[in-house]
């Protein structure tokens, strides 16, 4: 294998890879711009240049093939001096405006003006002005005067999203990144160029200016938008999901995530329709009552009704913790066979790149949780037809909203007897429902979602609910959590009445008389680890940050991409 | 117990203690001829010199915009927390504006980190000395409580200007 020195350090390359590639590989820092591992180089930034022993001038790392023998150095007073002369050039016409600027605690080049410059400028003339706020499309923000020409933007559009939608337009310092004439920066992935962009030149609009970045936690969770569970982290300040980013996970969503799961799937949380504690329908009025009440009333309400009567739904959008529980609840409690659940499949909306056609994050999950229906029990169309004719009076539903789906299945849930819901949200099926639990979203709970590959990755509580403090059961906490007193503002924030469905009706399980032990949703996947052979030798700390791949039959992964 | 001898026993004079005494009459008397530096406040208000820091206050321009850009600094900056802001977006030449800026001067110390920061000369150590309230609530100042016209403060920027 050939061999490269890289400051005093001997390590083994393939042939073919750039100095900056072998350098990231083995925890060596060279500084860049431009250079992204997952684009093409484009070599513009020169900020990367590195000295290589026999090479008279600085040659730059990223488009350098390594050589057998080379020796390399990063840290030499050429470099030294090299790197904070590209500082100095990168800065003449940058603009003074970190303290405005989204980007401000997250920018490269604040960074390495840290720690690649001297801190001062040479340069007494009036800086370049260009355009501050050009909408680039409907979720992107350009700001010319920000830009460092580095071109990853252009790349990213070209060569991940397949669309070319970006180009260079002029030249020298009236360089600038435009559209086509009457065309937008609207493909399915926009938003990734605003994680891309070293500088603040490219924003993201949703996010614009609602809070500075360290002013706000950051939880590693799971995209709930659709079945490929793109890793990402959730950003709180005040109790409130402000915005979610991707985070890199090679298997899965390697640095990407789609516009619609940035910007859809966290909106519900701190949505004015949350359902903030259990409701009660008495006489045709929701009413709201404690949680005791509540689950007294479904225990005895489902107690009136025979095992063939009743039918359970679990939820493809719900936790393999909150769908195991459920799933044994039903089987064991209720001896019932009519249990499925509904997959939120929407043939033809997906692509090549991320977004799958199934558009519910645990589908998978929740039939190896045990949600198929029991031996001559009914699959979910065929509990629907039941309900239409009358054979099956009482549902018990788990987070899905139904009625919203089709006007078939909301006419059927007007024909039941008694209809319970688990619901985050109000929703056209809380409408119908005789009884309203109120569950935690996604954001709000720990647990396991399971992708369509066969994936078990974890999903952290990010918002508290009335449970739970944040200082007190091992939320991730920013500056202002960590400090805060019961008198200031930012930490009393509101918070939901709501829990876990698998708490919820474990609280069901211990009215019946039976004990439930668990009391974190870790025990609960322990005890799912034991049972289903699936998840064996699985626990939280082995799925860690970017997940653990289980074994599948061929026959189920055939049902889960029909 | 033993006893412990001082370091320097008193003398015989000292002992005594009237030529004390006499001394610091004397110290009395002469003060009673100096000019008098107490003040009767409320009726007589002191004015504190530009180098006072008072309440933080916010600059408001004349046209009735603050100067305040939001970016937060002062919040960041301030070792009690006591600052609380909200950015939201402007069509004006200044991008930012704060929508929510609150002061808790429970927690504030008047150390005056925030205007030492400030990018744009917006927050201010006033010569407001007088905080007064009954409730926690009340000591969180809002806005409405905060925005001064600039021109009021005038001496306080030439100060800062000065020694910044």
């Amino acid at each position: 294998m050939p061999k490269i020195v890289i400051d005093d350090k001997e390590l083994d390359f393939n042939q073919g890879q750039t100095i900056i590639q072998i350098a990231e590989e083995n925890g060596i820092d060279i500084p860049h711009f431009c250079w992204h591992e997952c684009l093409s180089v484009s070599g513009n930034c020169r900020m990367c240049l590195v000295e290589v022993e026999k090479i008279p001038k600085l040659v730059i790392a990223c488009s350098t093939i390594a050589a057998d023998g080379m020796v390399v150095h990063t840290q030499s007073e050429k470099t030294v001096k090299a790197r904070s002369a590209v500082m100095e050039f990168l800065l003449i016409n940058h603009p003074l405006d970190c303290p405005i600027c989204d980007e401000a605690g997250e920018c490269k080049l604040q960074q390495y003006a840290y720690s690649h410059s001297v801190g001062e400028s040479r340069f007494t003339e009036e800086k370049n002005h260009k355009k501050k706020r050009v909408p680039l499309g409907p979720y992107v923000m350009f700001d010319a005067e920000r830009c460092i020409s580095c071109s990853r933007c252009i790349r990213f559009c070209d060569e991940i999203a397949g669309e070319k939608q970006l180009t260079f337009v002029q030249r020298g310092d009236k360089v600038t990144i435009v559209t086509a004439p009457g065309k937008q920066l609207d493909n399915p992935y926009s938003l990734n160029v605003t994680d891309i962009c070293p500088v603040g030149a490219l924003t993201n609009r949703d996010f614009r200016f609602k809070s500075r970045v360290w002013d706000m936690s950051s939880t590693k969770s799971i995209c709930s938008g659709c079945s490929r569970g793109c890793n990402i982290e959730v950003w709180v300040r005040n109790n409130e999901i402000l915005r979610l980013t991707p985070r890199h996970n090679a298997e899965v969503n390697s640095y990407w995530m789609c516009d619609n799961g940035r910007l859809n799937t966290f909106k519900h949380v701190n949505a004015e329709n949350r359902v903030d504690g259990p409701y009660l329908k008495r006489e045709g009025n929701l009413i709201k009552t404690g949680w005791d009440e509540a689950i007294a009333f479904a225990v005895s309400e489902l107690k009136s009704f025979g095992k063939d009567e009743i039918a359970f739904i679990g939820s493809a959008f719900a936790t393999c913790e909150d769908n195991y529980i459920f799933a044994k609840f039903a089987k064991s409690a209720w001896s019932a066979k009519n249990i499925d659940f509904l997959r939120h499949v929407k043939p033809g909306e997906s692509d090549k790149l991320l977004v799958m056609e199934d558009k519910s994050p645990n589908a998978l999950g929740a039939q190896l949780a045990g949600i198929q229906p029991g031996k001559g029990g009914l699959n979910f169309e065929g509990i629907i037809h039941a309900i239409k004719e009358g054979k099956i009076k009482a549902l018990y539903l788990l987070e899905d909203d139904l009625a919203a789906i089709k006007p078939e299945y909301e006419s059927a849930l007007k024909k039941l007897e008694l209809l319970i819901v688990h619901s985050s949200n109000f929703n056209k099926t809380t409408d119908i429902a005789d009884l309203i639990l109120p569950a935690s979203t996604y954001a709000e709970k720990h647990g396991t979602f399971v992708n369509f590959d066969g994936r078990v990755q974890r999903i952290r509580s990010a918002v508290t609910t009335e449970d739970f403090d944040r200082s007190l059961d091992g939320f991730e906490q920013s500056r202002l959590d960590k400090f805060g007193s019961p008198f200031d503002k930012w930490s009393s924030p509101k918070k939901m009445d709501a829990r876990s469905s698998w708490r919820i009706i474990a609280a069901m399980y211990s009215a019946l008389g039976h004990k439930i032990k668990h009391t974190m949703s870790q025990e609960v996947f322990d005890e799912i680890s034991e049972t289903i052979p699936e998840f064996q030798g699985l626990n939280y700390s082995v799925i860690g940050d970017t997940g653990a791949k289980i074994k599948l039959k061929s026959a189920e992964t055939k049902s889960i991409k029909v | 117990m033993s006893v412990k001898k001082r370091k320097k026993d008193f003398t015989f004079l000292e002992n005594m203690y009237i030529p004390e005494i006499v001394k610091g009459m004397a110290l009395t008397l002469k003060m009673m001829f100096r000019p008098k530096v107490t003040m009767q406040y409320p009726e007589v208000r002191f004015e504190p010199p530009s180098s006072y820091r008072g309440r933080p206050v916010l600059g408001q321009e004349e046209n009735g915009e603050e100067r305040c850009v939001a970016c937060g600094l002062c919040s960041r900056v301030c070792p009690s927390l006591a600052i609380e802001v909200q950015a939201a977006e402007t069509t004006r030449e200044k991008e930012r504006f704060p929508e929510k800026f609150e002061i808790n001067m429970l927690r504030c110390i008047f150390c005056g980190f925030c205007e030492e920061v400030c990018p744009e000369e917006a927050i201010i150590m006033s010569k407001d000395y007088e905080l007064v309230f009954d409730n926690r609530a009340d000591a969180i100042y809002g806005k409405e409580k905060l925005l001064v016209p600039v021109k009021k403060l005038e001496d306080r920027i030439q100060f800062i200007r000065k020694y910044k």
